[in-house]
């Protein structure tokens, strides 16, 4: 079953929610909390997971946590989570846009009548 | 990060910088390793001391070894490769370095032992200048890290001195 997009709406025709967390776009404010949560929780985790290996002696136990901790982040950050698409961008419908044509540059010898600028 | 791969390229790059960097700091930390090793050796008995064709000196020997090594161990150490040389001077060569026994230390357990053994490899001479001979007992340890940097260092014995005459056994 193939996948119809709308380039300009960017909606997927496939209703599952499921899906979306692959193939759906991430809105701008999302996309930044997205790599601030990555850089923050990878770092965290690998200073806990060193000063613990460090403490009791253990190279495994670093090794361990700190494994825990990049599933954990690969969870949290990688999917594309409701959370993520808390300010979707508004797109101009495209009625309106053919309401209010690109104006054409005045400059031009010939006076022509303009055309709609439809793409 | 606009689509799901990107970010996943993202984490899989970052997290393994990340990785190397831990390394790296594990490695360093084996700089605030100050170790005390300690270690004797006994030589039970010569076995046999001949001249072999084509006129090379070669040793046989039996030793004691007693060994505490516990605090070479970090917690970035993966094993203990040792290894007792004999080290004597001839007219030829100012340093002859004669592997005689070696062994690997895995554990930290295992850093503490006494050992009776013949010398694993012959001791064997470029010449004939052993009669009589004094000569050092080195032990050897190289502490092979999980990460990083390997150190290695050494522990001289001296006072020895092999027999005056040839003899089988």
């Amino acid at each position: 079953m193939s996948l119809i997009q709308d380039p300009i709406l960017f909606q997927t025709s496939s209703p599952s929610r499921f899906r979306d967390l692959f193939t759906s776009p991430m809105d701008w404010q999302g996309q930044k909390l997205a790599e601030l949560w990555m850089q923050v929780l990878l770092i965290v985790f690998a200073v806990v997971a060193f000063a613990t290996g460090y403490i009791t002696g253990s190279f495994r136990t670093m090794m361990l946590i700190y494994a825990g901790g990049v599933v954990f982040t690969s969870l949290v950050t990688v999917p594309n989570w409701p959370f993520f698409n808390r300010h979707p961008l508004k797109w101009l419908d495209p009625s309106e846009a053919e309401k209010h044509p690109k104006p054409q540059p005045a400059a031009v010898a010939s006076k022509d009548k303009k055309k709609s600028s439809k793409k | 990060m606009h689509s799901f791969v990107y970010r996943a390229n993202v984490l899989l790059t970052l997290a393994l910088t990340i990785l190397a960097l831990m390394c790296v700091i594990a490695s360093f930390s084996d700089n605030f390793n100050f170790p005390s090793p300690s270690a004797e050796i006994q030589i039970v008995k010569f076995n046999g001391f001949q001249k072999k064709p084509p006129g090379n000196d070669e040793v046989s020997l039996t030793m004691n070894i007693t060994a505490d090594l516990q605090s070479l161990f970090t917690w970035n150490t993966k094993q203990l490769f040792i290894f007792v040389a004999a080290e004597y001077e001839t007219p030829q060569n100012s340093l002859n370095q004669v592997s005689l026994w070696d062994a690997i230390i895995p554990a930290k357990e295992h850093a503490k032992f006494w050992i009776q053994t013949k010398n694993k490899y012959r001791f064997v001479d470029q010449g004939s200048n052993l009669r009589g001979k004094e000569f050092n007992l080195t032990l050897h340890w190289h502490i092979m890290p999980k990460t990083g940097k390997m150190f290695a260092d050494k522990l001289v014995l001296s006072g020895f001195r092999l027999p005056e005459e040839h003899r089988r056994g």
